[in-house]
């Protein structure tokens, strides 16, 4: 049906960003990892060649910048619903200015771009779960009450429903769709905590797929023309137990994509691209 | 179904039998056999009753006449002509049951010839009994029209009659739409001053009319509803505007003049529960005066949306209205911009509405309702009734309520969600609003959530709509409000109408041409019947059990089907090419939204606008809403608030059931005492009834009263069955008997003393229990008969009386049931069954029930062994006999059955057994572990002197889709 919620996890464009040399020292991260910027941007060069041949999306990418060392982590930007765009606040400073490039992109898609312009508001897109019915934002050290209600007033078809994050960076650390009404959820207690919490706060039911790891619980899901349902997951070489329940999803086409480098500094598989659903050739 | 199921079944038909054999004093079972014959004798006969009117009655002599016997006291059975006699009589029986005139409308059915004042009573206990499918209104109108007369002399009766049908005649296939339920209107001899009342419209017109000055809610709002021609009324209500302004329900059942402001007969139509899916809904017409509503709701704000959902659903208007676009003529736009569609309405939404109306071409009126209905159900504040209100820190908050429940919005931020299975209580004192809220699965204890209104007045208000809404999208017929109650200051307001189950099971038996009728600005007629989506009744009732939207059938197929297996019921509609139909739209559709995205990518919508939220709602920084966790038991919540408050206390009335998945937890006790105990009590609770009476005359207008309180009786599932409420309404027994006790010890003792009373009382509700289940004997348990719990310990020295009362609902409950199993049949449940057996019940509650989509049944065997059993137990009951067999059956998609059997054992011995069959009903969030353990936890709370022996969970996974 046309309309409302119609067709989750259905893409047509993706937009990246190059991975920054400064990811290794300046991105910011919560521990103390080292990170080998080439093996970083090999990494990314695969998952944007899934994104682009395997799956065939329009690829709009961003070139990197080198004093802007999260860049390529472009979830956090903007969220982006059907036609409306919202270009978001960083929670963390030295975020803030990955939008303005976002911004231009969005509107290159003839996207609506809204912006958040409250100052007292934050939001990173990393703390925002879209189920295909309604938002779930993460109440984290990135975003507060004030961005979730701007949020809401861009899409305001939807329900939005806030979720205390307590641990873990942003609320789709440790949870992600794996489809429509399918929740992947890690199994740690705050992961389960907060899926409670999404669970009583929806008129919806989901079911949920639990994972051992919480960052592995972090996929992309798409609903592709001629490929059906498409998840993207980490590698067994990372998370072998979490794998082997993604293989459990006989319906979906599922692609491993190594993410070890920019894990270290909490990128996790929706981080790197902003996905979008256009009609092609526009 | 599965082989559980089956065996459940048989279980249930055994226990009927045994107990009907058993008790046959108490006819009321056997009464409602008779009554499912009837009614399917009656569905057979429609047909040939359309045509001779007069031969019908004769028909259905029979069945009327038994049914009169089983009433025994209540009307004399009289033979065909009714004379005067029945007549009065059966009036002043109405009199005493108000609330049965809700369902008045069940009348519908049937036409009521012969006896119509006992028809028209009888029917009206049938509630659902909708079974009879009457093809046109003729019946109903004259059921109607006669009940209207009811007190006129009955030789006047004849003419009337005649008349009746000739106008009937001349309205031709359309049908009169309204009934007037004789019991509820204030139809007195003497004529009364009649006053002019003004109703505004949906489509915004006016609609006057005269009404007696004493006439109550209901009457105005038929009248109306007969103005509009509208059948599915159920879904709407009338409100006036309080002194304060504020907008408030015109209760049906209470006069219309100590409602409104002094001589304000100022009314308006509005939709009152909005249906989840409007798909359901069987008529055009219904669904054209629900998006008249949502036009307006959209165009003011209320219902917030994105420009595009504006823009779209502002195209469906024109569509509708107007019909397709004419590439000729195209519509200036100036002429758009004086329709209203959003709050802020641009250029380019005009625009935008316009392009989409192009895309529509070829869509029906009734198509492109369907269509703006479907994209506007979707809307997260769809239905939401939104109270401003703080929480406890005097943070501004909304209260959202719905059919799913009670939402918190902050902000236009959802910040809590409270679904109905998981109140426990509503009520509101002085300002305060409160819930009481089922505990988690970590949780030891309820916890009650408080939150301030603005003032007495709103808090009341919202805790009616509450209770309304509980009511009619949770409950499967009707609390029968206060009967059952006791020392009661509080409100006694309960839900009068019909639930939503009741609503729809009556119009899949709608059997009208499609009426006419004219859309507002363009005056066309609506082409309602193309395009009009089948419905079939099988989907519904399934899907609705889980709480969730059924969809649309687009087959016509089903609906055949289901005719053909309900013997007599609506003939098939004239089959139409839905499918064809149908599918056009969808291609119709896909192009649309391309469309619609297409150009949504040129211009962006205009910048976020005060709408309501913004007007209504002011920012501040977190906030909570206090969760007190209570250490009391349950039935002391009450009198613990009322202690906080410093204000008399107020004893929890009404019923409380604890939970709501198909839970059945078994219970054996052996009470040595038991048969003293019981005796004392009853004693008691005579007493108590007594008490509760005068109360109940001192508090009838107490409508002012500062506080009130609902438990909202979550464990119907909403399914067909009645079943599961008469489970609830029997639990709610029992709960009253604690109440009972709790008030007696409290009332006279300062709130904290009362507190500390609770343990004891906890311990005592026990026997409380046990006692219960030998009052409730003799009657064979109805779910009325539960309900009133308290009255039926006074039976024993009123059965009469009692009896009078009751069996319209018996009569329902048995209508009820005969559906459910038909629709068994059309459809028959998939449902996979696992069986394991778990030797230790706690452990079944660790266990992976949630996840696995199978359902699992742990048993745990623990055999009991009767002795042949010896009375001595309470009055009534025989002995050596069984003294409790309750079982409630229900055919429908889940099945349902509570048996709460007491034996007498010899020596004063009894042994009371009690099996609760506890439905929970699918909602999104139930977490399965835990309403498990919970229902254990609570059962074992209830009842701390039995042992919990078994645990059957039956498990039954929804394979529906949810509509994405």
């Amino acid at each position: 049906m046309a309309g409302l919620m119609a067709g989750f996890g259905r893409y047509t464009h993706a937009i990246v960003r190059g991975t920054p040399e400064s990811l290794a020292k300046g991105a910011l991260r919560s521990s103390q990892a080292e990170v080998d910027v080439t093996i970083a941007q090999r990494e990314h060069d695969a998952y944007v060649h899934v994104l682009r041949t395997t799956l065939g999306l329009e690829i709009l990418e961003l070139p990197a910048d080198e004093t802007l060392p999260d860049c390529v982590f472009v979830e956090d930007a903007a969220v982006v619903c059907g036609d409306t765009a919202l270009i978001t606040r960083p929670g963390a400073e030295s975020r803030r200015g990955e939008t303005e490039a976002m911004k231009g992109a969005l509107k290159e898609l003839n996207l609506n771009v809204v912006e958040m312009t409250d100052e007292s508001a934050t939001l990173e897109g990393g703390d925002v779960l879209f189920t295909g019915r309604e938002f779930f934002v993460g109440l984290s050290k990135r975003t507060n009450q004030r961005g979730a209600e701007i949020l809401a007033d861009a899409f305001k078809d939807y329900a939005v429903s806030t979720v205390p994050v307590s641990e873990g960076l942003h609320l789709k650390s440790f949870c992600s769709m794996g489809g429509p009404g399918l929740i992947i959820i890690g199994s740690s207690e705050p992961a389960q905590k907060a899926l409670k919490i999404m669970q009583q706060m929806s008129d919806h039911r989901y079911d949920k797929l639990t994972v051992p790891d919480d960052l592995a619980a972090n996929c992309i899901y798409m609903n592709l023309p001629n490929k059906g349902h498409v998840l993207l997951h980490c590698t067994s070489e990372e998370f072998p137990e979490s794998v082997k329940v993604f293989e459990k999803l006989k319906d979906h086409m599922l692609i491993p994509v190594s993410n070890m480098e920019k894990r270290k500094v909490d990128g996790a598989l929706t981080c790197c691209s902003v996905l979008i659903n256009k009609k092609a050739n526009n | 179904m599965t082989t559980e199921a089956g065996s459940e079944t048989e279980v249930k038909e055994n226990a009927e039998e045994k107990s009907a054999v058993q008790l046959d004093q108490s006819e009321k079972t056997t009464e409602g056999t008779q009554e499912v014959a009837a009614t399917e004798g009656e569905e057979r006969q429609t047909e040939k009753e359309k045509e001779k009117e007069g031969k019908g009655i004769t028909r259905y002599l029979p069945t009327w006449f038994k049914k009169q016997k089983s009433q025994s006291q209540t009307s004399p059975t009289k033979e065909v002509p009714p004379t005067e006699e029945p007549t009065i009589k059966v009036s002043q029986e109405e009199a005493h049951i108000p609330e049965v005139n809700g369902h008045a409308e069940e009348v519908e059915e049937k036409e009521a010839v012969g006896p119509q004042q006992q028809q028209v009573k009888e029917k009206e206990s049938h509630s659902n009994a909708s079974a009879d499918t009457e093809p046109a209104g003729e019946g109903k109108v004259e059921s109607a029209q006669k009940s209207l007369e009811g007190t006129e002399e009955t030789t006047k009766e004849g003419a009337k009659e005649e008349k009746k049908k000739e106008e009937v005649e001349k309205e031709g296939g359309q049908g009169q739409t309204f009934i007037f339920q004789s019991p509820l209107r204030l139809v007195r001899k003497n004529k009364m001053k009649l006053v002019v009342c003004h109703v505004t419209l949906l489509d915004g017109s006016d609609f006057t009319c005269e009404v007696e000055k004493r006439a109550k809610g209901l009457f105005l709002f038929f009248k109306v509803c007969e103005h509009l021609n509208l059948l599915e009324k159920d879904y709407f209500g009338l409100t006036y505007k309080d002194h304060h302004e504020q907008k408030c329900w015109l209760d049906s059942t209470k006069e219309i003049k100590r409602q409104i402001r002094s001589n304000n007969w100022q009314f308006a139509f509005n939709v009152k529960f909005y249906p989840p899916d409007p798909s359901l809904l069987s008529e055009d017409i219904t669904r054209y005066l629900l998006c008249l509503q949502l036009r307006e709701d959209v165009a003011s704000g209320r219902l917030p949306c994105s420009f595009v959902t504006h823009a779209l659903l502002g195209s469906y208007t024109l569509q509708a209205e107007l019909g397709d676009y004419e590439p000729d003529q195209p519509r200036p736009l100036d002429y758009i911009s004086q329709l209203t569609f959003a709050p802020n309405q641009s250029k380019e939404m005009e625009e935008k509405i316009l392009e989409l109306h192009k895309s529509h071409k070829g869509m029906t009126p009734a198509q492109a309702d369907c269509q703006f209905l479907e994209n506007a159900k979707k809307l997260s504040m769809y239905g939401v009734d939104l109270h401003h209100a703080k929480d406890c820190e005097g943070v501004d908050i909304m209260l959202g309520v719905c059919a799913n429940g009670l939402l918190v919005y902050k902000d236009r931020l959802r910040i809590n969600r409270f679904a109905w299975p998981k109140i426990l209580k509503i009520s509101y004192k002085r300002n305060n609003f409160y819930i009481k809220i089922r505990p988690g699965e970590t949780e030891q204890f309820e916890s009650t959530v408080g939150f301030k209104l603005q003032n007495h007045r709103s808090a009341k208000r919202l805790w009616k709509v509450c209770v309304e809404n509980h009511s009619f999208f949770r409950l499967n017929a009707a609390e029968q409000p206060t009967k059952a109650r006791f020392l009661t200051l509080g409100s006694k307001f309960r839900y009068s109408g019909r639930t939503q189950n009741q609503t729809r099971l009556a119009s899949t038996l709608i059997d009208r041409p499609a009426p006419a009728f004219e859309r507002t600005s363009s005056k066309r007629i609506s082409r309602s019947l193309d395009g009009a989506p089948m419905i079939s009744i099988t989907d519904t009732s399934r899907e609705a059990e889980n709480g969730r939207e059924p969809h649309l059938e687009l087959h016509s197929d089903s609906k055949v089907k289901e005719a053909d297996l309900s013997p007599g019921s609506v003939e098939a509609t004239p089959a139409q090419d839905h499918d064809k139909t149908q599918e056009e739209v969808l291609k119709h559709q896909a192009s649309v939204s391309e469309l619609k995205r297409s150009f949504m990518e040129a211009p962006p919508p205009s910048p976020p606008q005060l709408n309501l939220w913004e007007k209504r709602l002011t920012s501040s920084p977190a906030m909570a809403t206090r969760v007190q966790q209570q250490t009391v038991v349950p039935e002391t919540e009450a009198s613990a608030a009322a202690a906080a408050n410093g204000d008399a206390k107020e004893p929890a009335k009404t019923t409380e059931v604890e939970i709501e998945e198909t839970v059945v937890v078994q219970e054996i006790s052996k009470a040595p005492k038991a048969a003293e105990e019981l005796q004392t009590q009853e004693v008691k609770d005579r007493d108590g009834a007594g008490l509760q009476k005068k109360h109940e005359s001192v508090s009838s207008e107490s409508e002012s009263d500062e506080e009130a309180e609902y438990h909202p009786n979550v464990s119907v599932s909403i399914s067909h069955t009645q079943i599961p409420e008469e489970k609830e309404e029997e639990e709610a027994e029992e709960e009253q008997g604690k109440k009972e006790k709790l008030t007696a010890a409290s009332s006279p003792v300062e709130p904290e003393q009362a507190a500390a009373a609770v343990e004891e009382e906890e311990k005592q509700s026990s026997k409380e229990e046990e006692k219960k289940e030998v009052s409730t004997e003799e009657p064979m348990m109805t779910p009325d008969e539960a309900s009133n719990g308290i009255t039926s310990r006074e039976e024993a020295a009123s059965v009469a009386a009692e009896e009078e009362e009751l069996p319209k609902v018996n009569g329902e409950t048995s209508v009820v049931e005969a559906r459910p199993q038909v629709i068994c049949c059309s459809e028959p449940p998939v449902v996979k069954t696992e069986m394991v057996t778990i030797s230790d019940t706690f452990a079944a509650q660790k266990t992976e029930i949630a996840t696995k989509e199978v359902p699992i049944v742990h048993t745990e065997t623990k055999t009991i062994t009767y002795e042949a059993a010896q009375l001595d137990g309470s009055g009534d009951g025989e002995p050596g006999v069984l003294m409790t067999a309750q079982t409630i059956t229900s055919e429908s998609l889940c099945t349902t059955t509570t048996t709460h059997i007491t034996k007498t054992l010899k020596g004063g011995l009894s042994e009371t057994r009690i099996e609760k069959r506890i439905v929970i009903t699918g909602d999104c969030d139930i977490d399965h572990d835990q309403a498990l353990a919970q229902a254990i936890k609570e059962a074992k709370e209830q009842h701390p002197d039995m042992s919990v022996t078994r645990v059957v969970v039956h498990k039954e996974t929804e394979l529906a889709e949810e509509d994405d």
